[in-house]
């Protein structure tokens, strides 16, 4: 079952169309990521979720029930633009935050002793957060926004601003999470962390919805039927179904080709051509990357 | 609610743990005890004992000097010279000499000390000889002091006002005290807390933090929050400066070796201060001993309707600063920085400066139009309206103009949660005031 169901969502602000249209369903227990150039309304959808704003038209379902006040403490968020009040000590701040989500003082305070055992922080509970790095207030920010265990997790281009150690350490966190049962919508603009982390994507371009489903399908969708080749010989005779993209010649004397074959067409009809003709030392697919995707998907919407 | 507690709970402590409230609360009431104790001291401190030895050549000044507690006379015999001789030696501060011919020549009065005298000591004594010629030089002429007096006429008068419940005894040098008074705080109050809500908004909106809290609560309890929790830091400190100010004054004036008296008995003291060292040991005349003007004050404060002031007073501050504070709140929501702060908070104070400055004309003619519909404006009558309570207001007036009170508080929270909500998710450019009119209509 999805955890959260957007139906026909439009968000209209004064000369500007935010969302049109936008439906998507996000599955329990996975990674979605919420993709999309800048503008494209990424983050207006997401305060629509997070009930910051509401909809003009169309409907949010959590849960299969419609989204409402109830499911706020169900939800966490992590804003791209990070803040935390910067005179207040990180653990009263933590609890304060803790406690807005509808946790009791001593609740938050069991989860928050163990979040600051794992992160190996103890010493910052005292601290003023405007005496912390920026990475560390980064980390304080993604405690606050998991401590109340919610079912959901927004987190909105959570690496930025973290080395690359601690944005290992918040990757395995978000994969922990997701173990432990939770949602993790995350917006990127960063395609190798969608290629490395996502299960499911949609793609949001110019305020509709231009893609989405499980990464699988969505590569499958994507493919060219292309084949790459690393050979030595001559590469002339080959079955004129077949066409040869382009050819290079690689440094230690072999050569390489791009071959696209039709769409119904067998690989091994392909294999036992080339071997035929060539040797052959590497075969494989191309396999769109992400960032392919991405591109073509964006480049082919038409422009309005 | 308890969401709305939380922030109010955080906005209250976050506030009273800084360090500036801490130095704020303890140096207000310092410099205020100071501000009335030194005076005092250093009106108490001329009152320590002169001895003062008089020669009177004439013998006909015996009884006109009378000790009190801070001069003693002391009648003496010895010729002048001798005494001059041996002033030093002989403890007195001031030797006073009456030559023989006084009566014929009073220019001839001779005071001496080592240091020099103090005016008052000086006037004084003039004074009295000057009295004691006087009355015998009228004698010598055939009339008595007693019938002089007589014939001296002394006019003041009495401020009456007439209401329903008859003639009552109003003061109204008192009423325009209390009225001002009440009015400058509410003032003053409306300026230091707006403009703290002011910050905390502008502070959450720049920190970035806003938009994490509003994914939890609703901006309109952030709000909220924020507003009561300001509001009771500001209770909070005039509490403390008061009960600061009282135990100041009690310890420095035991410091200062005063009496350790109540406020009230201190301004009384002070008050006949310069009549006492005036004239010591005159006998004063019985028309000049009317009831010091501080007695007086009490007693006109006391014919005002206390409870009436002190509940509308709590009603007008409470309603000001709610209604003031919404809108510093909108204000801190649409702006980033506090460079674009004064456009805006321009035509927010412009009703509370102007009410303040017609405060003085209004309290001359506290009821005329003018008066009356300031007093109705919720812009301007927490002000205005506490200026005129003290002379007396017809309850409908009372009633209608917190009615209006509390609907424009009403009114200006429901914009000002408007402005706010779309305020504190907008970044970039300075709003125009049109854009702020548009926020208002946002479908959210």
């Amino acid at each position: 079952m999805n955890i959260l169901e957007t139906r026909h969502i439009v968000k209209q602000y004064a000369q500007h169309r935010a969302l049109d249209d936008v439906s998507i369903d996000i599955p329990r227990g996975q990674i979605f990521g919420l993709l999309g150039p800048n503008g494209a309304g990424k983050t207006s959808l997401i305060r629509i979720i997070n009930q910051i704003t509401g909809p003009d038209e169309g409907e949010v379902f959590f849960d299969g029930k419609p989204l409402g006040p109830e499911h706020i403490s169900r939800i966490g968020y992590l804003p791209e633009e990070r803040g935390l009040y910067k005179k207040m000590k990180v653990g009263e701040q933590l609890l304060y935050l803790a406690q807005l989500k509808g946790l009791s003082e001593r609740q938050a305070m069991e989860k928050l002793k163990a979040w600051f055992i794992k992160f190996d922080i103890k010493t910052w509970w005292t601290k003023n957060v405007e005496d912390l790095s920026k990475g560390m207030q980064q980390k304080i920010q993604f405690v606050a926004t998991v401590l109340h265990e919610p079912d959901l997790i927004i987190l909105d281009e959570p690496f930025s601003g973290f080395d690359p150690i601690n944005a290992n350490l918040i990757k395995d966190e978000i994969l922990e999470l997701r173990e432990k049962g939770s949602t993790i919508i995350f917006s990127t603009h960063r395609m190798e962390s969608v290629e490395e982390l996502c299960d499911h994507i949609a793609l949001i371009h110019r305020s509709k919805k231009v893609l989405d489903g499980p990464k699988k399908a969505i590569k499958e969708q994507f493919k060219t039927h292309t084949y790459h080749v690393e050979y030595q010989g001559v590469l002339n005779d080959l079955n004129p179904a077949y066409t040869v993209l382009d050819k290079k010649t690689l440094e230690d004397g072999y050569l390489r080709a791009n071959i696209r074959i039709p769409r119904d067409a067998a690989v091994n009809e392909l294999v036992r051509n080339l071997i035929d003709h060539v040797s052959v030392r590497a075969f494989g697919e191309n396999i769109p990357s992400m960032n392919d995707i991405f591109i073509k998907a964006v480049g082919e919407v038409p422009t309005t | 609610m308890k969401i709305i507690f939380l922030i109010l709970k955080r906005e209250y402590l976050v506030r009273v743990k800084k360090k500036s409230f801490l130095i704020m609360t303890l140096v207000t009431p310092l410099l205020v005890s100071c501000i009335w104790l030194i005076p005092i001291f250093f009106a108490m401190r001329d009152i320590d004992q002169k001895k003062i030895e008089v020669i009177d050549e004439t013998g006909k000044f015996a009884s006109t000097f009378k000790n009190t507690k801070e001069l003693v006379f002391q009648p003496v015999k010895t010729p002048v010279e001798q005494a001059k001789k041996d002033f030093g030696k002989s403890g007195y501060d001031v030797l006073v000499h009456i030559p023989g011919n006084i009566l014929q020549n009073p220019k001839s009065l001779k005071i001496y000390a080592e240091k020099n005298v103090s005016l008052e000591v000086k006037n004084g004594i003039e004074k009295a000889i000057e009295q004691e010629i006087e009355n015998i030089r009228l004698l010598d002429a055939g009339i008595d002091r007693k019938v002089l007096e007589s014939t001296k006429v002394d006019v003041s008068s009495d401020t009456y006002s007439l209401s329903d419940e008859g003639e009552k005894d109003s003061s109204s040098g008192a009423a325009t005290g209390i009225g001002y008074l009440c009015a400058f705080i509410i003032y003053i109050a409306i300026f230091i807390y707006g403009v703290q809500v002011m910050r905390g908004v502008m502070e959450e909106k720049t920190n970035r933090i806003v938009e994490v809290i509003i994914s939890s609560v609703k901006p309109f309890q952030l709000m909220a929050g924020k507003i009561t929790g300001v509001a009771l830091v500001g209770l909070t400190q005039f509490l403390l400066w008061i009960l600061l100010t009282f135990g100041i004054s009690s310890v420095m004036s035991n410091v200062l070796g005063m009496e350790s008296l109540g406020p009230q008995k201190r301004v009384e003291q002070m008050a006949q201060q310069p009549g006492v060292a005036q004239a010591p040991a005159i006998d004063k005349p019985k028309t000049e001993q009317k009831s010091s003007p501080v007695t007086a004050i009490f007693k006109a404060v006391s014919t005002l309707n206390i409870p009436l002031i002190i509940g509308c007073f709590l009603i007008y501050f409470i309603g000001g600063y709610l209604i003031y504070s919404a809108l510093f709140a909108a204000v801190g929501s649409a702006v980033d920085s506090d460079t674009d702060v004064q456009q805006f908070m321009f035509p927010i104070t412009i009703p509370l400066v102007l009410s303040f400055i017609m405060a003085q004309f209004i309290i001359r003619e506290p009821d005329g139009a003018v008066a009356f519909w300031m007093s109705m404006i919720p812009f301007t009558s927490p002000i205005i309206m506490m200026v005129r309570i003290p002379f007396g207001v017809p309850a409908w007036e009372i009633v209608l103009s917190v009615t209006l009170l509390i609907g424009g508080f009403l009114g200006t929270a429901w914009l000002a949660a408007r402005i706010y909500r779309v305020g504190i998710l907008m970044y970039g450019k300075k709003p125009s005031y049109k854009e702020l009119v548009k926020w208002v209509f946002y479908k959210t």
